[in-house]
């Protein structure tokens, strides 16, 4: 068991220094890479989704993820019951949290200015961190493993079941919030009160109702990143959601904000740019690059690389 | 007993009052108009009518139940629709999906009827089932916002200047189809600043200035009215 993120393999020491560069390696990395991408994409959805319906940057978001991991941590820690009970506990829990965030502290605002809106976000945020650290403590915490899985050796080269399962989990988790925002009647309402709230209420869609739906979404697709997360780190502090949040929110920024392809993308660049650093021996730079490739879209194409022009509201 | 039956409406923005305390009703089965300049208020009454805007005082009875404090979603499955100003369809959506978004509040089996319903009336809209409703030209996105409003099977569809920014053939077009509607019995609360067309189709009209009620009569008698002619009908 882990209790600090996992070393990435040296791939500077084997691949650089001693020239032995091979597939092997290369794969791992990408592996690697797909693993924290996808991490980040999941988060970076709930970003841009809430985003899109009523333009908040919901800072909490990253916070609902270490309430998801805590959640874990009781259910099989404290609790000692099964894993999957967890796994369903932490989705729902978030789901539920989001939605609560959602009708106390944003529904009330719903005609607000948008900076109210925002600097309520930072304060749900601090909430749930302070909550965090009285209720379990500022050390932390230990969540065990969900499963115990070995790896799987494909042609001599050790895939780590993990990654495997966050990518594959990932790429559904997509498939399916992309139908349920193009097809169903849910989501068109969503689409519609993100274009023009008023004109969805004509419309005779419940605005608040189908912003809430948004919040659930969003905070489904946390639940399960803090259960990903959880499996690649193996461990809950009240603090996690703060960088694994800004980090996941870049994400959104960088695929284009209110975009969902966009969000998938922009968290795989941000995890590929680390893995990338670290791969190469820089991993103290781990941090630093993600905000410069930030910076470097959004000087080249403000709107991200999905981002429709800002004129619109997405 | 009137359908829709307005009594001392006022409303403001803040500290601007908009509808100074105004009486009007509809019946069953017609066209009633409401004209008046820039400003008048004519939006904000249809607005408030809607459930978009609180009133500060006033009632507002439709099939004799009061509206006021009904929130807009469940006014639509009341059965009162709102093709609002500047027609404001969903651009990012296909027509189809526009049409789905105004059956909302319907099944999807009474939905299926009343496109079919639609398209008769706009066949220009079939042809484009599947087109970006942000790429369609102004009179198409017209006909779209009035096709979406009808898909809620409203008793009384309430239209917020249908003709504006449209070519008069155009123009034309959507105030045959509006006749159309109103033969088929929906009853329809048109607001227009074209006065004269809009008088040439009502049964009815009220003028609104300055948030107040100035004069009503029916179509005929306000055409030929001095002070009408003279405000709103150019000469
Ligand atoms: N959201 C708002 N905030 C503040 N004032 C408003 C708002 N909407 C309308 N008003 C004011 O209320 C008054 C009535 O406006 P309203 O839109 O109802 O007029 P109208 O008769 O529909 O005019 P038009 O023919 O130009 O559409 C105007 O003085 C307008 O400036
Ligand atoms: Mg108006």
């Amino acid at each position: 068991m882990r209790t600090q993120p996992p070393a990435l393999p040296r791939f500077y020491w084997t691949c650089v220094r001693e020239r032995k560069c091979c597939a092997v390696t290369i794969l791992t990395q990408v592996l690697n890479g797909l693993q924290l991408g996808s991490i980040y994409a999941l988060v970076a959805l709930g970003y841009t989704m809430v985003y899109g319906i009523i333009l908040l940057l919901n800072f909490a978001h990253g916070d609902i993820i270490m309430v998801g991991a805590y959640i874990s941590w009781i259910v099989m820690s404290q609790l000692g019951l099964n894993p999957v009970l967890a796994i369903v506990l932490s989705i729902v829990g978030c789901a539920g949290l989001g939605v609560l965030i959602d009708k106390v502290a944003y529904q009330p605002l719903r005609e607000a200015p948008r900076m109210s809106l925002l600097i309520t976000a930072i304060g749900v945020s601090y909430f749930l961190e302070n909550g965090a650290q009285l209720v379990f403590g500022a050390d932390a915490k230990v969540v065990p493993e969900y499963f115990d899985l070995p790896s799987m050796s494909v042609g001599g080269v050790s895939l780590s079941a993990n990654a495997i399962i966050t990518i594959v989990v990932t790429a559904i988790s997509t498939i399916v919030l992309t139908i349920l925002v193009q097809k169903t009647k849910l989501g068109k309402a969503m689409r519609a009160v993100s274009e023009d709230m008023g004109a969805a209420r004509l419309m005779g869609i419940n605005v608040n109702n189908t912003i809430s739906f948004t919040f659930a979404v969003g905070s489904v697709l946390a639940g399960i990143g803090a259960v990903l997360y959880s499996m690649a780190y193996s461990q809950a502090t009240p603090t996690m959601g703060i960088m694994l949040g800004t980090k996941a929110f870049v994400a959104a920024v960088l695929g284009g904000i209110g975009s969902i392809p966009g969000a998938v993308i922009g968290g795989l660049l941000v995890g590929f740019a680390e893995v990338f650093v670290s791969a190469i021996g820089l991993s103290v730079w781990q941090d630093a690059v993600v905000f410069l490739l930030l910076i470097i879209v959004l000087v080249v194409r403000p709107t991200g690389i999905l981002g429709r022009p800002m004129t619109e509201k997405v | 007993m009137a359908m829709l039956s307005v009594s001392d409406l006022a409303v403001s923005y803040g500290a601007i009052k908009a509808v100074k305390g105004i009486s009007f009703d509809i019946d069953e089965g017609e066209i009633v108009t409401l004209i008046g300049a820039n400003g008048a208020g004519k939006s904000t009454t249809l607005n408030t009518i809607a459930g978009l805007i609180k009133p500060d005082s006033g009632s507002i009875k439709f099939s004799g139940e009061e509206l006021v404090g009904i929130k807009p979603h469940k006014i639509v499955a009341r059965g009162l629709a709102l093709c609002p100003e500047g027609r404001r369809v969903f651009t990012h959506m296909t027509v189809s999906e526009n049409l789905d978004m105004g059956g909302y509040t319907r099944t999807d089996a009474e939905n299926k009827e009343t496109l079919e319903l639609v398209y008769e009336h706009f066949p220009r809209l079939k042809e484009r089932m599947n087109q970006v409703a942000g790429t369609l030209s102004g009179g198409e996105q017209q006909m779209l916002a009035m096709g979406r409003a009808l898909m809620s099977r409203p008793k009384l569809l309430m239209l917020d200047e249908p003709s504006m920014g449209l070519a008069p053939i155009l123009v034309d077009e959507i105030f045959e189809i509006i006749q159309a509607l109103n033969k088929n019995g929906t009853t329809i609360l048109l607001v227009e600043q074209n006065a004269n067309m809009a008088l040439k189709v009502a049964a009815r009209g009220y003028v609104l200035e300055t948030g107040k009620i100035v004069k009503t009569g029916t179509g005929a008698e306000l055409l030929v009215d001095d002070d009408v002619r003279k405000a709103y009908l150019g000469g």
